[in-house]
């Protein structure tokens, strides 16, 4: 017999399913649409190399970049409220749900969880109803407990929508970082809180102290989900919205100005190379975005073992 | 013996499946999911009736979606063989990457006038690559008993147009007018080209903007933005949210008085008003002046290039150009006026009423379709953000104007 480990073939095996359907479906496209990128339609409408020209269209040529700063400023309130709100709150009701007295918690838990699953197109057209100045309960409600004078139709004010939008997805997806959180502070062993509280460390001081430090890694976690789930949505505020992300482009962000551009709208005819270039800045920023949060912060959280 | 038999068999199984293979199916790739009905149960069987072995099946996509849908399915070979055709620009684009047939040659065209092939035609006219199916017509629709209750007359200028608003609006049992800016493109459709026309004097203004002569920011371009700006008062609550098919309920509910329309609403308003309704043209300035009328060539039909069923697809193109298919389609539709040289007799008095403004005002079509919305930004949907934003009063209407003007000039050479 010859000498030397045996060729390990059920590596191979166990990851090709993987690796190739993770190549075809996103890899190969991922490439594929940032080499684009580097093309536009030449004179006579063939196929021709640019190098970086339509980037510096994008951002050199007022027409895109105005367009471009304004889904990117949006887009970047979108995760400013979502990091504001939805984090905070999910942390806090995670925190509510993993003390030994509630009652009902597993009822809770699937309540608030429930949203999550559901489609983009049922929430916002809900959300739209309800909403809704004509038929919506919102001012019927708000008229109930005499506040009437605080409406507004917000999804059509050029100040409010794209903050209404954000809270209405916050409402969708508060429920993933209260489990990821409730599953964090529940794998905290019982030794540790029993030690805290023997050192007369109890209650809020408890959580602050011995709990937060704890699941500080989730926290990062869904920080960055977060981030890289609204830097790509689209969903949502097209079907709030629709593509032209009204009122005055108030609430378009980059996934809408990547569908107008790409696909076209109406009379406006499709461009892909240019959507390309949209699609590869994208992926710039999402990148950008998780590399530091990789370098700057992941490697500085302390990690404790049990 | 048995043999011969077998032989027999076997022949006519060959023969009824070449039979069989005889009958092409055509598909129909359309915006106008709200018809499917009407395909189905009437224009196909008619023209299956009297075609046999050529199965059609309607496939359509919603309206938001169609053109990208489209082109993907093009550029991916996987369309149907019909295409519907949107007018100008968005349907050239298709025939100049060899995706749509031309059809100069079909013996229905000579059914059609000029102005009805000139938004399925290149630039100079030489080559016609879809079959005109129908126009649509702009105008107000109205609550009949509402203006009958508070003793308002149907109003034929802007002063009565306003005094009737005003009337309507002291009283306070209707909503003035029913149309929302959320989803942005009423004002600009049912809006801005509704209304302008009579300001722009229709064709004249039109093709003066066109050859350059003519500025978004002169007074008669500017004045339709003026006029929506006073729209705003007569709006509901709250109509900066309010959508498209809450105008329509609002109106067909009988809680609004006045319906800026274009006339394909009419079928689903009759179906769902129980009240009796009625329809006037854009009012003019004086009592007098000639009126001017939006009548938009909207819909036609044209030939996948790539279609393995091109002759059978050609004989279903040159039925869409004759007559028969012009009575079927304008009356199962009322509110598509056929674009048929041969004069139609429709049914339902609401679009009789809209295309009885053919005889007495100068038609138009819409301002922004023909070639001034080619370039980027695309002069049509910087309109309806604009019609939008002026309706909100978030922009002055001189400021729309010169930012409309501002980038139709940084494209379109006659404009600079």
């Amino acid at each position: 017999m010859a000498s030397g480990k045996p060729v390990r073939w059920h590596i191979a095996v166990f990851l090709a399913p993987a690796v190739l359907v993770y190549s075809a479906l996103m890899i190969i496209p991922l490439f594929g649409t940032l080499l684009q990128s580097l093309f536009n339609k030449g004179e006579a409408g063939a196929r021709m190399f640019v190098g970086l020209g339509n980037f510096a269209k994008l951002f050199g040529d007022a027409l895109w970049s105005d367009a471009f700063w304004n889904a990117l400023g949006n887009n970047t309130w979108f995760f400013v409220i979502h990091m504001l709100v939805q984090n905070p709150i999910g942390i806090a009701l995670a925190a509510i749900l993993s003390t030994p007295r509630l009652r009902m918690a597993v009822f809770y838990r699937t309540a608030i969880f429930i949203p999550t699953i559901l489609s983009f197109v049922i929430v916002g057209f809900v959300w739209k109803l309800i909403l809704s100045p004509i038929w919506g309960i919102a001012p019927g409600m708000l008229d109930a407990v005499g506040l009437k004078f605080l409406f507004t139709p917000w999804l059509g004010k050029e100040e409010y929508a794209l903050t209404a939008l954000a809270l209405v997805s916050v409402w969708q997806f508060v429920g993933i970082p209260m489990m990821l959180i409730y599953a964090a502070l529940l794998s905290i062993p019982d030794e540790v809180l029993e030690a805290a509280e023997m050192d007369g460390i109890t209650g809020w001081s408890q959580f602050w102290k011995i709990k937060l430090p704890l699941i500080l890694p989730s926290i990062g976690i869904i920080s960055i989900l977060t981030f890289v789930g609204n830097f790509n949505a689209f969903d949502l505020i097209y079907v709030a919205q629709g593509a032209l992300a009204g009122p005055d482009f108030s609430t378009d962000i980059l996934g809408t100005f990547l569908y107008r551009t790409f696909f076209g709208f109406q009379l406006q005819l499709g461009d892909p190379y240019m959507g390309s270039a949209i699609a590869g800045s994208m992926f710039g920023i999402i990148l950008i975005g998780v590399c530091v949060y990789l370098f700057g912060i992941q490697t500085r959280l302390r990690r404790y073992q049990f | 013996m048995k043999k011969t038999i077998r032989l027999a068999l076997l022949a006519s199984a060959l023969l009824g499946g070449a039979a069989h293979a005889q009958d092409v199916t055509l598909t129909i790739e359309s915006w106008r999911n709200d018809d499917l009905t009407i395909w189905q149960d009437s224009i196909i069987p008619a023209f299956e009736a009297q075609n046999p072995g050529i199965k059609v099946v309607f496939a359509p996509t919603a309206p938001a979606e169609y053109n990208a849908a489209l082109n993907s399915k093009l550029s991916a070979g996987s369309a149907g063989d019909l295409i519907t055709c949107r007018p100008f620009d968005a349907s050239l684009e298709l025939y100049n990457q060899g995706y749509l047939a031309d059809l100069s040659g079909l013996a229905s065209m000579a059914n059609f006038s000029p102005v009805a092939k000139s938004a399925w035609q290149t630039d100079d006219g030489s080559a016609t690559f879809c079959v005109p199916m129908a126009s649509v017509i702009h105008g107000f629709i109205y609550n009949a008993d509402a203006f009958e209750a508070l003793g308002i007359a149907v109003p034929a200028t802007r002063d009565e147009f306003f005094a009737a608003l005003d009337t309507i609006k002291a009283d306070g049992t209707y909503i003035p007018m029913a149309m929302g800016t959320n989803d942005q493109w009423e004002a600009a459709t049912m809006g801005y080209n509704n209304i302008g026309p009579n300001y722009w004097k229709g064709e004249e203004g039109r093709l003066a903007l066109i050859a350059g002569t003519q500025k978004l920011t002169d007074p008669q371009w500017v004045a339709p933005l003026t006029e929506l700006a006073k729209w705003k008062d007569y709006l509901g609550d709250g109509f900066e949210a309010q959508t498209y098919p809450d105008s329509q309920n609002l109106f067909t509910l009988g809680r609004a008085a006045i319906y800026p329309a274009g006339s394909w609403e009419i079928s689903g308003f009759n179906a769902q008003a129980t009240f009796k309704m009625g329809a006037f043209p854009p009012p003019v300035g004086a009592a007098g002046d000639t009126c001017y009328i939006s009548d938009h060539t909207d819909i036609a039909i044209g030939l996948n290039s790539k279609s393995p069923n091109a002759e059978a697809a050609k004989v279903f193109l040159d039925w869409v150009g004759s007559p028969e298919f012009a009575t079927l389609y304008a009356n199962a539709l009322p509110g598509f006026f056929s674009l048929n040289s041969t004069p139609v007799e429709m049914a339902d008095p609401l679009a009789q009423e809209f295309v009885s403004w053919r005889g007495k005002c100068q038609s138009t079509i819409r301002s922004t379709y023909q070639i001034l919305s080619r370039g980027t930004p695309n002069l049509e949907n910087e309109t309806w953000n604009a019609s939008a934003n002026v309706i909100r009063g978030s922009e002055t209407p001189e400021d729309a104007a010169k930012r409309l003007q501002d980038g139709l000039a940084s494209w379109y050479e006659p404009q600079k």
